[in-house]
């Protein structure tokens, strides 16, 4: 690179840095597109939180990819209103809530796959895999350790003298 | 007129792509052949550019007799968006993709005199061959040209409120710089293969182009991620769905090539791993693009479905990674390189790096695709999210700021234990702050509190090393200072979702005017409802003051839009941004009396995320600068070389080139 | 590295293609298989739609094959299934039963009344409690069950001829055949 070509690459990604920097800075004015909020009176702020994080975990069984928290679609707001019923009213456990929206919507609605007897290779492989990649690194290192170093000839060791030399 | 402009221009950029294939391909030794190459690759971008203005100007001309605007545009949207919305779509933003692959192709051509001829001539005729498909594709599956003639339409349908935004203007751009970047290393890979040529000089020739196109997708993920966080609206900033593990995927292997690549310049080692690498990272641009655009998989971000695009895309990728893969399996095995280091050496840790990279990589791919194998197979259907990939990269994440932590204390080859020292105060430090964090925060997982605490002991032992450097008065190569920008940006990024994605507050709460809340040590008043009017909607405007606890009071206003062509409404949320909290309000549905539904959001270090992740990618951008690469330095040593080897009678085979500086480290 | 090994890269790549295009032969992405597959109907009480003060129980399913569907006025491919539904309830003794799913009861009455009524007991579930019982998202969607109370097909989407004659009849069909040779000879 030529040295005007280099202040002009500095000066670019100085200004596109500093572009982005103002950017991520910015705030207001800008689009979501949810406009359903349920008002929900929860005795404190664990329970939001959990009910909070329940819709999160949840899938809309309509909808392209979306959690309950964030669609927008009928059937996302009677599934989280039967979530605060279960909740709060009916006061069922974490998993006793899975459970019920699992039997009748099956593992589909659920982001954090179960592990039954169809679906345990789904966490296993990833597993499998961190596994397999311990024994591999094992292994390399095994090999690397074993290399017996090569030893520099006079020719070499005269070369590398010269080269520093002239550096 | 211009439309039919715009598409013969492309397809004359694609019949120069063909010839440029043919011959840059063809291994020809003819001086004059070769140097055509350049010059068509040239071309193809001139026209290419041609084509892409074309289109840019039927949208800003409001030109509805092409069919692409009609679907995509609106007389009524500002110009900016009228400009943007030209890669709003699946057949635009393709269109974009083409140009800028020609654009790397351009700089390619404008650095190509630091490179064998032979080599570089193969390397433009891939990506020649590359950017034929593309323009096939384009051409046959997708022209962005069409025209509705006689049945013109008054108006467009308008662009979808959602990519009304900032958002659409930078985001699509940078990501396809990312994306289309990495056929650059991908490209001298495939060349270094065929031309039986891999060693350091291809390494550090490589390095540029993959540094620079790995801190665009950076910087294009990462604006994503803070376009989707203002844009949805419900505070997340990642979601895991198929197209963003469509940018991870390319992103993981892309910075595991950062790395390996550093091994094989300095050590000669890691050949076929790197080339692999390499190789991989555009296979996974591409096998992006396929996720986008056929409909193979849902997702909320992708493009118009179509199956028969998602079918060429299928075939294209075959016969590009399943050739490069396969040239490679033929190939790559004969000039390995058996060096040997310790466990405690760069290279060792070098190797982790990568390893937690690429099965972060698989761990990605395999959530994303085993929902289409589990329904082959069982018929049944199941979901992977959020909840899946936490559990996998926590502990990864963790495990790669350890590595990061120990990585600038070490040594190639071997390093003593006794200089891992300052390692162990800066652990030390951070542990206790760590425990400092877990104290004051009071959080249910000590998962936030170590990697706090990892985070600020990548940030000491960085520290501690640039200062030991600079007390020594030895000038920093621009390698290194990238180096520790870039890792600084990793540990400010981990150290942002940790706290951001545990320490959050909401609530969402009914709200009649002159109500107030407190929301995380703020006072929040909702002052009332306003009309307001935008180009193309009419809005309610929601008022709010919040009086923070220690700091000035601040107004923050959220709008209900209505837009008039297509009638629809959208919110637009009232941010505060701040370095070290974000303040999120949004309206809901009006209730009784006056009343409104209010989302209150308090995201501490929520920019951190981005801000880091920003640091990374300026990392990646000074890199380059270092004066190793620099062509001048690199004709030098050419000429340094030549003689060199006529002195002594035979070159050193794959060992570094004659007059790189010898470095213990970096 | 092994000459062998170098092939992984590739075989992975291949299982990752084959993925994709198998990807592309799968059913519609918008039906969801139903949890209640093989499972018993779920306990319900409903009102009834067109006797407002009568209860209708799961009691009323039982001993022979039924066709549940679930519908709604403001589902316009409801209407265009209607037809179809009014033909199967002349052609066959299948018991049909309706489901008026987050509807207006006044507005489904009229729908009724002015298309016609092909259901023997239409339930109606204003609410939609009846229908996350059921696993249902969306209108219209169709369940056949057994003279057991169990759910044995599931349908998302509208039942036209093609539907019922490919996968409704044949399945009742066989379920009339379960049920008369268990009424048959050992009575």
């Amino acid at each position: 690179m030529g040295s005007a070509g280099r202040k002009f690459y500095s000066i670019s990604v100085a200004v596109f840095f500093a572009g982005c920097l103002s950017l991520l800075m910015l705030g207001s004015g800008v689009a979501s597109a949810e406009s359903q909020i349920d008002i929900y009176p929860f005795a404190d702020e664990a329970e939001e939180r959990r009910y909070k994080s329940l819709t999160e975990e949840f899938r809309c069984p309509k909808c392209l990819n979306t959690n309950l928290a964030g669609s927008d679609a009928p059937i996302a707001k009677d599934l989280r209103q039967t979530v605060y019923r279960l909740q709060v009213d009916e006061g069922y456990s974490d998993q006793q809530i899975r459970d019920y929206l699992r039997e009748r919507y099956g593992d589909f609605v659920l982001y954090d796959p179960p592990f039954s007897a169809q679906t345990w290779y789904i966490w296993l492989t990833p597993i499998g895999l961190g596994i397999l990649a311990l024994a591999i690194l094992g292994r390399l290192l095994g090999r690397a350790r074993k290399q017996a170093p090569v030893a520099l000839s006079d020719d070499d060791l005269g070369r590398i003298a010269t080269l520093l030399e002239e550096k | 007129m211009i439309p039919e402009l715009g598409l013969f221009s492309l397809v004359l950029a694609g019949s120069l792509s063909l010839f440029a294939a043919l011959i840059g391909l063809s291994g020809t030794r003819n001086v004059l052949l070769q140097r055509s190459v350049v010059s068509m690759t040239m071309g193809q971008f001139a026209l290419a550019l041609l084509s892409f203005s074309a289109l840019v100007w039927s949208f800003a001309t409001d030109d509805f007799s092409v069919a692409y605007v009609a679907n995509n545009s609106n007389s009524l949207m500002p110009w900016y968006y009228k400009v943007s919305a030209t890669w709003g779509g699946h057949e635009g933003s393709f269109l974009l993709w083409i140009l800028i692959m020609s654009g790397w192709m351009l700089a390619l051509t404008m650095r190509g005199h630091q490179y064998p001829t032979s080599f570089f001539t193969k390397v433009l005729g891939i990506m020649a061959l590359l950017n034929l498909g593309f323009i096939c594709f384009s051409l046959f599956t997708s022209n962005p040209f069409i025209r509705l003639i006689p049945m013109t339409p008054l108006d467009g349908a308008d662009l979808n409120p959602l990519l009304q935004d900032f958002g659409l203007i930078v985001h699509p751009p940078l990501l396809y710089m990312g994306y289309v970047g990495l056929a650059v290393p991908f490209a001298f890979a495939v060349a270094g293969l065929l031309e039986g040529q891999v060693d350091s000089a291809w390494a550090r020739w490589s390095r540029t182009w993959t540094n620079m196109a790995w801190a665009f997708l950076t910087a294009g993920i990462t604006l994503g991620s803070w376009w989707a966080y203002y844009e949805l609206g419900w505070g997340g900033w990642w979601f895991w769905d198929p197209v963003e593990n469509a940018s991870f995927m390319p992103w993981l292997a892309a910075t595991a090539l950062v790395h390996s690549l550093s091994v094989t310049e300095k050590r000669g080692t890691f050949k076929s791993w790197t080339l692999l690498l390499a190789i991989t990272g555009f296979s996974f641009s591409l096998l992006g693009a396929f996720i986008v655009r056929s409909g193979v998989l849902t997702s909320v971000h992708s493009f118009a479905v179509d199956p028969e695009r998602g079918m060429y895309i299928l075939i294209f990728l075959a016969l590009v990674v399943g050739g490069s893969l396969t040239l490679y399996a033929l190939r790559a095995g004969q000039n390995s390189t058996q060096v040997a280091y310790n466990f405690l050496s760069r290279e060792f840790f070098m190797l982790i790096n990568n390893l937690i990279l690429i099965v972060s990589l698989a761990v990605v791919l395999w959530g994303t695709m085993a929902p289409i194998g589990y329904e082959a197979i069982t018929g049944g259907r199941i979901s992977i999210g959020t909840p899946f990939f936490n559990k996998f990269f926590v502990p990864l994440g963790l495990l790669l700021a350890i590595a990061l932590a120990i990585l600038p204390l070490l040594n190639w080859k071997r390093t003593k234990v006794e200089a891992l020292r300052p390692a162990a105060i800066s652990l030390v430090t951070a542990a206790v702050f760590a425990v400092f964090i877990w104290f004051v925060l009071d959080p249910t997982s000590v998962v936030v509190a170590s990697a706090v605490g990892l985070g600020a002991w990548v940030v000491l032992s960085h520290s501690v090393d640039l200062f030991k450097r600079l007390r020594k008065g030895t000038t920093l190569p621009m390698a290194y200072i990238g180096m520790t920008l870039a890792h600084l940006g990793f540990s400010v990024c981990i150290i942002g979702i940790a706290i951001t994605a545990t320490q959050s507050e909401e609530s969402d709460v009914r709200m009649a005017p002159q109500d107030s809340v407190m929301l995380a040590k703020q006072r929040v008043t909702f002052l009332g409802v306003v009309d307001a009017q935008g180009p193309n909607y009419s809005a309610q405007q929601g008022v709010f003051l919040v009086e923070p606890e220690s700091a000035g009071n601040y107004e923050l206003r959220a709008e209900k839009r209505r837009y008039f062509a297509g009638n629809n409404v959208m919110t637009e949320a009232g941010i505060q941004a701040g370095l070290l909290a974000d303040t999120y309000v949004s309206l809901g549905e009006p209730l009784t009396d006056g009343a409104w539904a209010i989302r209150l959001h308090y995201k501490p270090l929520v920019r951190w995320v981005w801000l880091g992740a920003l640091l990374m990618a300026l990392g990646g951008f000074v890199a380059i600068f270092d004066r190793r690469y620099s062509s001048s330095r690199v004709r030098q040593s050419k000429m340094t070389a030549k003689a060199q080897t006529k002195v002594h009678g035979e070159s050193q085979g794959e060992s570094q080139s004659a007059t790189t500086p010898v470095s213990a480290q970096t | 590295m092994s000459r062998a090994s170098l092939f992984v890269p590739l075989g992975i790549f291949l299982s990752i293609l084959a993925l994709g295009y198998v990807g592309f032969s799968l059913d519609a992405r918008n039906q969801l298989p139903s949890a209640l597959l093989n499972k018993p109907f779920p306990e319900f009480s409903a009102t009834s739609l067109l006797q407002p003060d009568v209860k209708i129980t799961k009691a009323e399913l039982l001993g022979r094959p039924v066709l549940v569907n679930v519908w709604a006025t403001w589902c316009p491919t409801c209407k265009s299934e209607h037809e179809q539904l009014m033909r199967i309830a002349a052609e066959t003794d299948v018991l049909m039963v309706g489901v008026d799913y987050k509807d207006i009861p006044e507005r489904a009455v009229q729908w009724l009344e002015q298309y016609g009524n092909p259901y023997d007991y239409v339930l109606d579930d204003r609410d939609g409690s009846l229908g996350i019982e059921l696993g249902v998202y969306g209108a219209p969607e169709t369940f056949l069950l057994n003279a057991a109370g169990e759910v044995v097909y599931k349908r998302v989407g509208d039942i036209n001829v093609r539907i019922w004659e490919s996968e409704l009849l044949p399945r009742f069909q066989a379920l009339e055949i379960e049920m008369r040779g268990q009424s048959g000879p050992g009575r």
